[in-house]
């Protein structure tokens, strides 16, 4: 069975979700629950940090798809930090860059964020 | 030249969480015929992506359904061959990914098909007699 895990932090107001292992078919539900205890708590900042993401298929790409509408019509975002190359490599094959952004360390995204806020 | 031919085959049931049962098998059989760390991981998706989309297009996440695989490797290239029986089913049908329209309609689907022919030198796709289908991923040694 795939080993997968995932968690939700806080810092500020943005959450942080924690990706680690295998994200594939199988997984991606897990991911999807993370996503919908968000919007029922109504967290749509989310930064995901894929620093222990060893792999990713479509349909984990599939689960930000779903979810990244629902977060920019309430003022939110899905933003991307810390992927290994591999990882990366399958967003960009997928034309993922020209609508997200992708940041080298989860510091940068919330920074990002708290920029917007602030303007 | 070395020659590294080999022949490998697995059958398993419709489930997803046999992917990772999936994912080792092409992993192992195509490390251990000189592919590429970079080419492995990309034949490793792409049958991923193929029998993610037999469990949940042709066997409906029914979990009973089989799935072979077998992969044929030679001195000139890779090529896995994935079979069920889940009912005929046309590629034509499937359209090119549209991601903005796609996010817009908050839909997660309908990338697999085209990342696979992102990540392989061909897929080719075949109905069998009775209800199986067969596809076909083929990746040239670099």
């Amino acid at each position: 069975m795939a080993d997968f895990n995932v968690s939700t932090r806080e810092v500020g107001s943005i959450k942080i979700i924690d990706l680690k292992g295998y994200l594939d078919a199988h997984t991606a539900p897990d991911l999807e629950r993370e996503f919908n205890k968000l919007i029922d708590s109504h967290n749509y900042k989310v930064v995901v940090n894929f620093d222990e993401l060893k792999y990713i298929s479509s349909a984990g790409l599939g689960v930000f798809m779903a979810y990244v509408e629902t977060m920019r019509e309430n003022s939110g975002d899905i933003k991307f930090s810390n992927m290994q190359n591999d990882v990366f490599n399958i967003f960009d094959l997928l034309g993922f860059p020209v609508l997200y952004e992708f940041f080298k360390d989860e510091t940068e995204a919330v920074n990002k964020f708290n920029q917007t806020e602030r303007s | 030249m070395t020659t590294k031919k080999s022949n490998k085959k697995l059958v398993v049931k419709s489930t997803t969480e046999n992917l990772s049962l999936v994912r080792d098998f092409v992993k192992e059989t195509t490390s251990a015929a000189g592919l590429s760390e970079v080419d492995v991981r990309k034949v490793t998706l792409a049958v991923d992506e193929a029998c993610t989309n037999i469990i949940k297009h042709a066997y409906k996440y029914s979990p009973n359904g089989n799935i072979t695989i077998h992969i044929t490797v030679d001195n000139e290239k890779i090529s896995v061959k994935i079979v069920d029986d889940g009912g005929h089913f046309n590629p034509n049908l499937v359209p090119e990914p549209d991601l903005l329209k796609l996010q817009k309609e908050r839909k997660g689907g309908g990338l697999g098909m085209f990342l696979m022919k992102k990540l392989m030198d061909s897929v080719t796709y075949t109905n069998l007699t009775g209800n199986r289908n067969q596809v076909v991923l083929v990746k040239f040694r670099s």
